[in-house]
């Protein structure tokens, strides 16, 4: 069965390289050879398509190990700029280390990571904004002293901070509330105010680690197709951590299925979903649920 | 659309919080006032009834009387005096446990060689040292002052480096990708996370404040209810001894009270969670 997934889901083939060779001979084999063809891969459908203006996030061969553990290793992904990667895995797979990785938080032991052209870390975490699954909103700030959190950072002036974040407050739902403090939000209002958090940060590339883990399964799935939305009126190249399935395909335009200890990626989906659709609509869309159906036995088999 | 439907459970959070603020306060006093009527009724009858000298034990009433009688005389420039010291010592020590406090956390040499030191400090034996500093300073106020603060910056450092370390370390990580060096994580994460345990430190510093300022006037003064209580005792003037402790005591609680208002204005996020 672990042949199928490469097959079926990939129409790209630079992903069909590295889905099907992957789990057949899971080392560093095929890695040289997919970042080559990424390279001059002919660029596919839809989403796909800004390959041609410039990757947004290479990493080849990349390893951390912590002591005797190793956490990841060979992971070579590519994001086009401006597209959307979901990652989904069992816990303890390294999903979020590879965020870590990314966002120059950590550094590998193996491989290097490239994001839009810089490889140090120092660098990466000026291009890179990271939200983790909790809120972590400072309590003693206001919606929007917290929205303004990053601006203050790169030294603009408190007032003028909070008068810029003012008009985004309304786009993402939290009209009214720009004066409460986080203990008087419910929890999507603050998972809300942290992504607008991360955003106003104004990052090229954005790193959800499971953003949305914490909530009720109702305020999730409308944030998921809020956050959809959002991504679609103002594209970024974003990397999804989850481990919720449906959510990978909602909102990333490639899937990777990664297995655990070491954590290394199994698979790579390219997902096809009409743009416009409802997340309803697209739950029950037949490509969506074969997508899924695949890649929950395949995470069965990995874990 | 979630605008709508989040408003009534948020107005349902703080409406309730906000009436009956003032009956709460009073029920959770009452045990308090319960208690110090049955002590101040025991007192009353074990020095009436059972015929122990006002020397040794006062009664209430002889204390209050005594009070009264002497306020004008001595009681009031006394304590004066002593608030000034309590006062003025209190806010030393807050300005130098802070100082203390940033300087430790932001070096972790500066901690290694410094954290020894100020536990030494609260092993000095304050009863010795209190009439050496009188020898070099004199009968002002400085000895005094220095006393205060050797008792108090202590619980202040304590608390407020435990609370500018207490910071979530995933929001230190968050902060660096929001570009915040460390400056800005200090004043905007670290700063205002630790004000609540600095509270409480300068809660615990507030009780033993009067305690060092009768110390140093003990060690030497012409002036402050310490000084009333030395000149009391050897003429068997128990209940004015008693007039001045509980004049102290109700600084001490007054000081108390002072600091939790202040961190009520100044940290009203802190009350969540706390109550």
């Amino acid at each position: 069965m672990s042949g199928t997934p490469a097959a079926k889901g990939v129409p790209l083939e630079e992903d069909a390289h590295t889905g099907a060779s992957v789990p057949g001979a899971p080392g560093r084999g095929p890695a040289p050879e997919a970042a080559g063809a990424g390279d001059t891969g002919t660029t596919g459908t839809g989403p796909a398509a800004p390959v041609a203006s410039g990757t947004g996030l290479r990493l080849s061969g990349v390893a951390r190990v912590f002591g005797q553990v190793v956490a990841v290793s060979g992971v070579d992904l590519e994001v086009p700029l401006h597209s959307r990667l979901s990652i989904v895995g069992p816990s303890g797979c390294g999903k979020s280390t590879l965020l870590a990785l990314i966002c120059g938080l950590d550094e590998p032991n193996e491989g290097t990571i490239d994001v839009l052209g810089a490889t140090t870390s120092a660098e990466r975490l000026r291009r890179c904004a990271w939200m983790p699954q909790r809120d972590l909103l400072l309590p003693w700030r206001d919606v929007l002293g917290n929205a303004a959190l990053a601006l203050e950072n790169q030294g603009v002036r408190r007032r003028t901070a909070r008068q810029r974040v003012a008009h985004l407050v309304e786009r993402f739902g939290l009209a009214g509330f720009e004066e409460q403090l986080p203990h008087q939000l419910s929890g999507g209002m603050r998972q809300r105010v942290s992504f607008l958090r991360t955003l106003v940060a104004g990052k090229e590339v954005l790193l959800l680690d499971e953003p949305f883990g914490a909530l009720d399964s109702i305020t999730r799935a409308d944030l998921q197709e809020w956050l959809r939305t959002a991504l679609d009126a103002e594209p970024r190249t974003t990397v999804l951590v989850t481990h919720d399935v449906e959510e990978a395909l909602l909102i990333g335009e490639r899937v990777v299925v990664m297995s655990a200890r070491p954590g290394r990626i199994v698979a790579q989906f390219d997902v096809h979903l009409p743009h416009a659709g409802s997340r309803r609509e697209l739950i029950r869309h037949p490509e969506f649920t074969e997508l899924r159906d695949e890649i929950l036995s395949l995470l069965e088999a990995v874990t | 659309m979630s605008t709508t439907v989040t408003r009534p459970e948020e107005s349902a959070v703080t409406a309730p919080a906000k009436s009956g603020r003032t009956s709460a306060g009073i029920r959770r006093a009452l045990p308090a006032a319960g208690i110090l009527v049955v002590i101040a009724l025991i007192w009353e009858a074990v020095s009436h009834w059972f015929g122990v000298p006002d020397y040794v034990l006062p009664s209430l009433d002889s204390i209050w009387s005594t009070g009264i009688s002497d306020w004008s005389g001595t009681l009031a420039t006394a304590t004066w005096v002593t608030t000034e010291e309590v006062f003025l010592g209190f806010l030393l020590s807050i300005v130098i446990a802070l100082v203390i406090a940033f300087a430790l956390h932001s070096s972790r040499v500066v901690r290694n060689a410094v954290y020894p030191l100020l536990i030494g400090s609260q092993a000095v034996p304050i009863v010795v040292i209190a009439p050496v500093l009188a020898i070099i300073f004199g009968y002002t106020i400085t000895p005094k002052l220095i006393v205060v603060t050797l008792i108090c910056f202590f619980p202040i450092v304590v608390n407020t480096i435990d609370g500018l370390a207490s910071v979530d370390p995933e929001l230190l990580r968050v902060m660096r990708t929001l570009d915040g060096n460390r400056w800005a994580t200090l004043r905007r994460v670290e700063a205002p996370a630790a004000l609540p345990s600095m509270f409480s430190g300068m809660r615990i510093a507030a009780t033993y404040a009067p305690i060092g300022a009768v110390f140093g006037e003990y060690a030497g003064s012409q002036n402050g209810l310490g000084y009333v209580m030395i000149q009391a005792i050897p003429q068997l003037q128990t209940a004015l001894v008693f007039a001045a402790i509980f004049i102290l005591t109700a600084e001490a609680i007054l000081l108390f009270i002072a600091v939790s208002v202040l961190e009520r204005i100044i940290c009203p996020w802190a009350r969540e969670g706390k109550r």
